[in-house]
């Protein structure tokens, strides 16, 4: 997939990863090229085991290649340390996950600002009204100073939604982001993260086995024994 | 507020039972580390007290002489005989010779407050009620008041009469107890076939058992009188600025009077010792204590870490590194053991302050009506760093695995 009008903003060449022991390691990904494009929604879809997961982790620096090249917003992160691997994933990249991860000792704008403390470039003020702006616009601007194990599955998934954008990152990464819901929230959810990487122009790549969610997406990578097969453009 | 400081006390707070817990043990530990060593101290203080009041920092005793051994060697090229001289052992000659120069040497060392003459010797003492053997000691009454606290330790009777009085004595306590004489009593000291009849002035009471059951102060004159030792000095008394400085002084000093220099560290070796077993035997035990609740947070903190395994992927997906990880458990480590410590030392104070305020009554090496505690922050310092040693090297521990966790794993191993 090329997008010549505009510089990707992740991008990776020749991704190979394997995982298990040495004696009996699968090759997951064999060789995976992919350009993601800020303003854009991307699905991966395949059958389990393809590697679709793996890849996600290793694009969120969450695991490491064993060959390839990985460029976040342009710089090159293939051999960059722990430390710098982990400022990019509180810059550059928000994540969701099938399940919320929220912490339950914080209430929902603690848990939005956890990544802001982190990165310390807000007031706390100002991070406060940001949190709040974020939980507005994923409908929960009522439930500001509900602790976290306080809200359903589909609120708190919200809230991680929320989180996930917390620092403005130019990619969003979401992994199964509706598989622990309901028809009625895996919409929502989803709807959440379409318009709001339309609004914020974020790159949103999701893994996902429903196919309706894939089709809503404005592209769809269908992956198979670690490598893509066609893309196609979805929406 | 740090952010990691922010997260590791809702960590904290969320494993209020388990926290408390170590807490309480750490409050336990050094508090009942305080007070033993309070009270180990305190008494091993009052025993010093007790012993440099009675027999002074210094005692020289006994002249000695090198006695020397030569030895004759042949030069090999000449066939010259030479003879060399070699210390081979000591000489003693018990009492002190010429006492006033030794005390003049003497007070060329700075340390020493005062020095005075004693002269002791066994005697019978009898009354009407009873006879026993004691101890005859022949004391200058004036100087004497500045190397003991005989002065202080008078219970019944007066010190003024007993240094007004050429023949008054002073009596132990328990001697006097056991033969029931009273101050104004007249005894009878039986040395030989000769009797001499002196006053009883006062009694006076160490504390230490075997000085107060036989020794009987009077005057060094009248001593050399009764016990027909003229010019004699058994030994000097000798009271120091620096009772500390009694052991290094002593080289110096016996090399400079030519007699034996007895520190109170080394006549009360023994003594010495059993506190000092006694003080470190405690300091173990309790610190036991206090490793036991660094066992304790050392597992509250794994189980912590076990159940927020997820969380901790969660913080290090979004950003949080490694060390911002260890610092999350150790903080929580940190805040428990200040806190601890904090209300150990405030436990600690309480417990001494009651402590002081038993009552309890001891005779034997001193003489005390409660439980003597010793105010040291020394006592206090020990114990906050022991807590801290242990408990924070426990908190380290599986701070440092919680850093180790593959967020990818953890987040893998928890999707469906």
């Amino acid at each position: 997939m090329t997008q010549t009008d505009k510089k990707p903003v992740l991008e990776c060449k020749g991704l190979h990863r394997y995982l298990g022991d040495p004696e009996q390691r699968v090759h997951v990904l064999k060789g995976v090229d992919l350009q993601l494009f800020r303003g854009n929604t991307y699905a991966i879809v395949g059958p389990s085991g393809c590697g679709k997961s793996t890849l996600l982790y290793t694009l969120g620096l969450l695991d490491r290649q064993n060959e390839g090249t990985i460029l976040v917003d342009g710089i090159d992160v293939s051999k960059s340390n722990e430390d710098q691997r982990t400022r990019i994933r509180n810059e550059k990249i928000g994540f969701v996950f099938q399940f919320h991860f929220l912490l339950p000792e914080f209430t929902t704008t603690e848990n939005i600002m956890i990544p802001m403390w982190k990165r310390g470039n807000r007031k706390t003020l100002t991070m406060e009204r940001r949190a709040h702006m974020l939980l507005q616009s994923v409908g929960l601007g009522d439930k500001t100073e509900r602790l976290a194990n306080r809200l359903s599955g589909g609120e708190q998934q919200r809230v991680a939604v929320a989180r996930a954008l917390a620092n403005d990152p130019p990619i969003v990464l979401a992994d199964e982001p509706t598989g622990n819901l309901d028809v009625k929230n895996s919409n929502i959810v989803f709807e959440l993260l379409y318009q709001l990487s339309k609004r914020n122009n974020q790159a949103v790549l999701i893994v996902t086995h429903n196919p309706d969610i894939a089709r809503r997406c404005d592209y769809i990578l269908k992956m198979r024994d670690g490598v893509f097969t066609t893309p196609e453009s979805a929406g | 507020m740090s952010p990691n400081f922010r997260i590791a006390v809702r960590f904290l707070l969320s494993k209020k039972r388990s926290m408390l817990m170590s807490l309480a043990g750490i409050v336990l530990g050094v508090g009942l580390f305080i007070v033993a060593q309070a009270n180990t101290t305190g008494f091993e203080k009052l025993f010093i007290k007790t012993v440099l009041g009675a027999n002074g920092a210094v005692r020289v005793q006994d002249k000695f002489q090198e006695t020397l051994t030569s030895i004759q060697i042949e030069q090999e090229d000449t066939g010259r005989q030479f003879e060399f001289g070699r210390a081979s052992g000591r000489k003693y000659r018990p009492g002190v010779e010429h006492a006033d120069k030794v005390i003049e040497s003497l007070y060329q060392f700075s340390n020493v407050l005062a020095a005075s003459k004693v002269l002791r010797g066994a005697i019978d003492v009898s009354n009407n009620f009873k006879a026993e053997p004691a101890q005859l000691f022949g004391i200058e009454k004036d100087m004497h008041m500045l190397v003991s606290d005989l002065e202080e330790q008078i219970v019944f009777g007066s010190m003024l009469d007993f240094q007004r009085n050429p023949r008054g004595a002073l009596v132990g306590l328990a001697l006097a107890e056991r033969m029931m004489i009273e101050p104004g009593d007249s005894i009878l000291f039986t040395v030989g076939d000769e009797s001499h009849r002196v006053l009883v002035s006062g009694i006076y009471e160490t504390g230490y058992r075997d000085i107060d059951r036989e020794r009987i102060f009077i005057d060094i004159n009248q001593a050399r009188r009764i016990l027909k030792r003229p010019h004699q000095t058994s030994y000097i008394q000798v009271s120091l600025f620096d009772v500390e400085k009694a052991d290094d002084d002593r080289y110096l000093m016996e090399s400079v009077v030519q007699h034996i220099v007895a520190p109170w560290q080394e006549r009360e070796k023994v003594w010495l010792q059993v506190f000092q077993a006694v003080r470190i035997s405690a300091m173990i035990s309790l610190s036991s204590i206090i490793f036991i609740s660094g066992l304790g947070m050392f597992s509250t903190l794994a189980i912590i870490i076990m159940e927020k395994t997820r969380e901790i992927a969660i913080l290090r997906s979004i950003g949080y590194t490694r060390r911002d990880v260890t610092h999350i458990f150790i903080w929580q480590g940190f805040i428990v053991t200040v806190v601890g410590i904090l209300m150990g030392w405030l436990t600690g104070a309480t417990l001494t302050l009651v402590a002081s305020r038993l009552p309890i009554r001891i005779r034997g090496i001193f003489s005390t009506d409660s439980f003597v505690v010793d105010w040291s922050i020394w006592h206090y310092v020990i114990a906050g760093l022991i807590a801290f040693i242990f408990v924070m090297t426990a908190s380290i521990i599986p701070s440092r695995r919680a850093a180790k966790l593959e967020p990818g794993d953890v987040i893998r191993g928890t999707s469906g």
